[in-house]
């Protein structure tokens, strides 16, 4: 669409801007504001520089948690989106049956995050937990997620895929039904087989709402905080200790102000450029 | 005689993915329908005795239910907010080049993908300082940080839809802006509001970093009450389900309602 140049458009842009910049900028001036002091007490401060942040770089245990949490990132990538479109591919697409799909395949995603973990709590456990008992005594494989660190990983794995998969699902549901059905009638002319299909029709029509998907997927599991936070606490050990759980343990577990505003914005700065790259890369995709 | 075995593949692996995606939520049921006792003697299917009694508790006990009554308060409360600020810039967004505008965006997007967990110490003292702490009002405009720019990213979307021709049509016929606005364009995109509601409904319900550490009592979300049933003779598993139950009703009401924009909603964001 052909879109005029009128600046005063910035009236109905302020008060979204005001709400936000309200939650945004406020609080990370404060942030800006603890990271470069050390504040011992009410109105007892000392400037400290970059010190913090000197700190937090050469911390092992940071670097730790930012490798944990971008294997999980890409795991959940590798898992979530074939799944999702595999899915997608297999649902029904007309009738009553396509209204129960989404509305079942939808729930997940309208339970409250900590709620998830709760679920998920219960039914890994060994004694009360339909899964951890079917694993443990059907299976016989020894299983519990609360002292075994890579039972506790693949619990988190399992169920942020339970969680998430249905978002990345309804995506490319949404971007099949958008393919008009002449690309389909020509392929049947050709007598191309489903796998041609799909290679050459489907997944080339799905680009736009893939790159939404792993968008969303990237950086909502970049920053998982609740689900592991109710099933494992982080562990055991540091196991399941990803970035914003580390955060938070300092922040306000240990109420460590100057530490974990460093790692706040560096944190932030992380994300901001992660974002740049992706909102640049969907642009000119968008363009071609 | 082929295409028939591909169906039938294809029905088989979608009820499988379903009966594994309710799984969990079966098991929840089950259990909220058991006496604590029950739960921890033995692995059962189905409740041996169905009780309601964890779900009556949950209902009598004010410290409870008046959990569920903060969250639907907030959310909806953030949800009409977010929608009344994002109509007029996502307007804008669709229909002008201004100053700024590609960067404005990139930076309203940054907030939704900025992690809750960054502002969660400068949150507790903002709102502290200005009497917002413990109140409806202070979760809502909180949870505005993320849902704000999801609101502008898909009513823009629905909104570039509309041709242009139709605001100009409106101005000749000697409409107002703000008349043209309600009578004409609102109706027009209506089913992209009810996506941007579903959408903000969900991102509220669903979030509690920030609703539990913006709140003590007064408007503390039923999420976070459910830590109540860890007391000093262990979990009462039996009243967590229930509650937990409680929480994926809302959703569920939801979703049945607007099942048939959800699709819709996800394919036309900007992008």
């Amino acid at each position: 669409m052909q879109k005029t140049v009128n600046h005063r458009a910035w009236l109905l842009v302020l008060p979204v801007v005001l709400s936000v910049a309200f939650s945004a900028i406020l609080p990370l001036m404060t942030v800006v504001n603890y990271s470069v002091q050390d504040i011992l007490g009410p109105g007892q401060r000392v400037w400290v520089g970059n010190e913090w942040f000197i700190d937090t770089v050469r911390n092992p245990d940071l670097h730790a948690a930012f490798w944990r949490n971008l294997l999980f990132s890409f795991q959940v990538l590798l898992i979530q989106i074939p799944l999702g479109i595999a899915v997608a591919l297999a649902l029904p697409a007309k009738g009553w049956q396509a209204s129960l799909s989404l509305v079942l395949i939808a729930l997940p995603l309208l339970i409250p995050w900590n709620v998830v973990g709760t679920i998920w709590q219960i039914f890994g456990r060994a004694d009360i937990g339909l899964g951890g008992y079917f694993v443990n005594n059907i299976l016989g494989i020894s299983y519990n997620y609360t002292l075994e660190p890579r039972d506790a990983w693949i619990t988190v794995l399992v169920m942020d895929v339970w969680h998430w998969t249905p978002l990345v699902a309804l995506l490319c549901y949404a971007g099949l039904r958008a393919i008009p059905d002449p690309f389909y009638q020509a392929a049947r002319i050709d007598g191309a087989k489903l796998w041609s299909i799909f290679w050459y029709i489907q997944l080339p029509k799905l680009r736009g709402v893939l790159l939404i998907a792993v968008l969303l997927r990237f950086m909502d599991s970049f920053m998982i905080y609740t689900e592991p936070f109710v099933v494992t606490g982080g562990g055991p050990g540091t196991a399941t200790t990803f970035l914003s759980i580390y955060l938070s343990n300092i922040a306000i577990g240990q109420f460590d102000l100057g530490n974990g505003s460093a790692f706040s914005l560096i944190y932030f700065l992380l994300i901001q450029i992660l974002c740049f790259v992706f909102y640049t890369t969907i642009l000119r995709v968008g363009r071609k | 005689m082929k295409s028939k075995v591909q169906i039938s593949w294809r029905g088989t692996a979608v009820l499988v993915y379903f009966v594994l995606l309710m799984l969990p939520i079966y098991w929840l049921i089950n259990m909220s329908l058991k006496t604590n006792n029950e739960i921890l003697g033995g692995l059962t299917l189905l409740p041996n005795a169905p009780t309601f009694d964890n779900y009556l508790q949950i209902f009598t006990d004010p410290a409870w239910y008046s959990g569920y009554l903060n969250s639907i308060a907030y959310t909806v409360l953030n949800t009409v907010m977010s929608v009344a600020v994002a109509l007029p810039a996502a307007y804008a967004f669709s229909r002008y080049n201004f100053l700024g505008d590609n960067h404005l965006f990139f930076w309203l997007l940054t907030n939704r993908m900025a992690p809750a967990a960054v502002f969660l110490l400068p949150f507790f003292q903002l709102y502290q300082n200005i009497g917002l702490f413990d109140t409806h009002l202070g979760v809502a405009l909180a949870h505005m940080l993320f849902n704000v720019p999801l609101a502008v990213w898909i009513l823009e979307g629905f909104m570039s839809g509309v041709p242009k021709e139709i605001d100009e049509t409106a101005a000749i016929d000697g409409y107002s802006f703000p008349r043209f606005f309600f009578r004409l364009f609102l109706p027009l995109i209506r089913s992209g509001i009810g996506v941007t509601a579903f959408f903000t409904f969900m991102f509220s319900w669903v979030e509690l970093l920030l609703a539990r550490t913006l709140t003590t009592v007064n408007a503390k979300p039923i999420a976070a009450t459910m830590t109540r049933t860890v007391s000093a003779s262990g979990i009462d598993w039996g009243l967590l389900a229930a509650a937990g139950v409680l929480t994926i009703l809302p959703g569920a009401l939801v979703i049945y309602f607007v099942r048939n924009y959800i699709a819709k909603g996800f394919a036309l964001g900007r992008v």
